[in-house]
């Protein structure tokens, strides 16, 4: 069992989980992520660990509500337990090696990115960030981004705060702007957007490191459910990843992976909540 | 009485097989038993026990069924092995005691799986847990050992360091202990509670298990050889090889592991489980050994149309066991002999709509000694799937390799060990699996027995001088 010790809404089903896990805490480095099972009859789900606390041996994830296991963590609160929590997984980020990173995030991506900006703020690393929303309420974790980056760019898709426009329209201005500028560019967020952010990437030939959200099972390297394919190889998310080149990644792979249980988990979702 | 048949399990109906996971056959009843137990010759040279990996005194155990002394026959079977509930059901005896069996040579062999079945069961239904297994070895002792993975391999050297007096944690990267036993075999094949009484035997004896620690991650593997005296690596090999063919990450195309893992560690079968499973109209699964069986008839329990099997070689090539092809075939599944699929093929979607396969035929022996096929060109054909599953092996977890620093291992990375189950490292072993890649559960038993006496020779020497 695993205890809540605090729960906070960030944003309309946006949660933010602190939750008593020593072990993993003790170990964990940003990029890696846990694996979590609500109940008896949970799935096993992995979420990033957005921030961890070796003193406190806690660990934080942010999670929006979508489907039937976000929605029934949506139900507990702090001070309850949650069934199982194993981690940390994955391999750990190294951005440590690059000049100048661009970070980019859509959406609940923010959940890798934060933890990104803190540990290359706190090597003096220079970075910039771009956070993606839908409208204003969206906006997570963006003054603590803000202290702790160079610059700060925000963009929503109706205008609401930040430019209006998208992710890639910001990239785009800035590549255009000063081409040399960046080393790396960091890109979480839908696979469409990750995909676009990639192409544009591309074309100014500047690495881009992508954190991929496969649907996952053990999240061990036991089942292959998360592979993907890089440069024409089959790697596991789990083990290999879950941050990949994303100039290589099979992207209309991905996306069509990411959607193959969509039916599956409305129907199951509705039945749960009797809609 | 001698001369009579070989005594069957009995079967549940079809019907109950196509809409639950409850066991296909059921457990002798002791008349039963001690029926089959006096068709036993007891042969003075005991070639039975040449065929099991353990070296069970099967003789013994037989001669004390027939006596109906049960308990005492639970004592025998678990002076070597400390499952017989599980190996009962899953060991390939019609390859190993069976096969030698005297009886076998003029009519049908003793039923020693089933016989060792219905004394695991009584163990279990009696209470009698593994209190024999090692005690006679040696004296109570000091010293830790962690075991890395809770699968049969490490399950056995846990019972016997115990035993042996010395503090025992057993770390498991899953929410649920028993490895494969839980993930990977069918509760129509092997039920939970079963496993799970096992599990509940050794924590009475003392052992301590803890859940979701993937040692290597959660816990560095260097800090685990600080803490502990010595190490047991019993991580089994759950990385599922795939074919390298076109279309082979289509939605709907998966591997064995994972589609088990769904419907056996998720329970993903039941209406209550969150856990998504395609339920498929035709589905075609690759391989010939038990998982693939096990795939197989997990499907057609699912629902499924049509399953089919396509297996490489013949069918006096098959790996699994007879008992699983056969009861396959009743339940409906269609075994596709000489059949390799080149290619599967998409829909629109990204989905897997079916398969092109081309024909075999066997050539000369390969250097396992069995039958090697070759493609025979020009012999494509197409069938219809909506899902596939690859069952065509695994090899051990990339964590081991990438993770334990120093650990000497192989290209595909084996854990490399001698013959009493020692690494390169120095209070490391290893076995299972993870050493000998995808084998069978008593062979991972019989490396878990021989690692712990190994352990035992090295804590001995440390605290007594």
């Amino acid at each position: 069992m695993y205890q809540i010790i605090a729960k906070r809404v960030c944003a309309p089903e946006v949660i933010e989980y602190v939750i008593y896990a020593p072990v993993i805490a003790s170990s964990a480095a940003p990029g890696q992520f846990v694996m979590l099972r609500v109940d008896e009859n949970g799935e096993r789900v992995p979420f990033t660990i957005c921030d961890f606390d070796r003193l406190k041996g806690s660990v934080t994830i942010l999670v929006q509500t979508v489907g039937v296991s976000t929605y029934k963590l949506s139900l507990k609160n702090a001070g309850d337990d949650i069934l199982d929590l194993a981690g940390p997984f994955g391999e750990a980020t190294d951005l440590k090696n690059y000049s100048r990173i661009l970070l980019v995030a859509g959406g609940i991506g923010v959940a890798v990115i934060y933890p990104q900006a803190k540990v290359l703020n706190s090597k003096d690393c220079k970075f910039d960030v771009i956070l993606g929303v839908r409208n204003s309420q969206m906006l997570v974790y963006s003054n603590e981004i803000k202290i702790l980056s160079d610059y700060l760019y925000i963009t929503s898709d109706d205008g609401s705060v930040g430019i209006k426009g998208f992710v890639t329209d910001k990239i785009g201005e800035l590549l255009n702007a000063n081409q040399s500028h960046y080393d790396l560019v960091f890109a979480v967020g839908p696979p469409p957007m990750m995909r676009a952010v990639c192409e544009i990437t591309k074309r100014f030939n500047i690495k881009t490191i992508v954190s991929l959200n496969s649907i996952m099972l053990d999240g061990t390297g036991m089942c292959g459910c998360c592979r993907v394919t890089i440069g024409g190889q089959v790697k596991y998310s789990c083990v290999h990843g879950p941050e990949f080149d994303g100039h290589l990644v099979d992207w209309n792979e991905v996306i069509f992976r990411s959607k193959r249980f969509n039916a599956l988990e409305k129907e199951h979702y509705c039945k749960l909540r009797g809609l | 009485m001698k001369g009579t048949p070989r005594n069957k399990l009995l079967e549940i109906s079809m019907i109950e097989r196509q809409h639950t996971f409850k066991e296909t056959t059921l457990t002798y009843d002791k008349d039963v038993a001690i029926n089959e137990a006096k068709r036993c010759l007891n042969c003075k040279s005991a070639p039975c026990r040449q065929g099991c990996p353990v070296g069970v005194n099967i003789p013994l155990f037989i001669s004390k069924i027939a006596d109906s002394n049960f308990d005492s026959a639970v004592q025998v079977v678990k002076a070597t092995n400390a499952l017989p509930a599980v190996c009962g059901r899953v060991c390939p005896q019609s390859e190993q005691c069976e096969k030698l069996c005297v009886r076998g040579k003029n009519g049908s062999a003793v039923a020693i799986g089933c016989l060792e079945r219905f004394l695991g069961d009584y163990a279990i239904d009696n209470g009698i847990y593994c209190a024999a297994v090692g005690a006679n070895t040696l004296k109570a002792g000091h010293g830790s050992v962690a075991i890395i993975g809770s699968g049969p391999a490490s399950l056995t050297c846990a019972c016997e360091c115990i035993q042996n007096g010395y503090k025992v944690v057993v770390f498991e990267a899953l929410h649920a202990l028993g490895g494969v036993l839980i993930y990977g075999i069918p509760e129509f094949r092997l039920p939970k509670r079963l496993v799970d009484a096992e599990i509940k035997s050794l924590v009475s004896l003392g052992v301590k298990f803890e859940i979701n620690t993937l040692i290597g991650r959660s816990i560095s593997f260097s800090d685990l050889r600080k803490r502990f005296d010595a190490v047991f690596i019993g991580t089994g090999a759950g990385l599922p090889n795939f074919m390298d063919i076109e279309g082979e990450n289509l939605n709907g195309v998966y591997s064995a592991n994972e589609y088990l893992t769904r419907v056996n560690l998720m329970k993903a079968y039941l209406d209550e489980s969150d856990t998504p499973i395609m339920r498929a109209r035709n589905v075609l699964v690759i391989g010939g050994g038990n998982v693939a069986f096990d795939s197989a008839r997990t499907a057609m329990r699912l629902g499924s149309k049509s399953v089919v099997l396509a297996y490489r070689r013949t069918k006096d090539e098959i790996p699994a066991r007879v008992e699983e092809v056969e009861q396959a075939e009743i339940e409906g599944v269609i075994i596709s002999i000489l059949s390799i699929p080149v290619k599967l093929l998409s829909d629109d979607n990204g989905n897997v709509r079916g398969a092109i396969l081309k024909k075999c035929k066997l050539s000369e022996m390969d250097v396992r000694g069995r039958r090697s096929f070759e493609i025979i060109e020009n012999t494509d054909y197409e069938i219809e799937c909506d899902l596939v599953i690859v069952a065509i092996g695994t090899n051990p977890n990339p964590i081991v390799k990438e993770c334990f620093s120093d650990l000497v291992t192989d290209s595909v990375g084996r854990v490399l060990v001698d013959q009493n189950n020692i690494t390169n490292l120095p209070g490391v072993y290893a076995g299972g699996d993870a050493v000998t890649g995808a084998a069978t559960v008593i062979s991972a038993m019989g490396a878990g027995r021989s690692a712990a006496k190994s352990i035992a020779r090295q804590l001995n020497g440390k605290y007594i001088n």
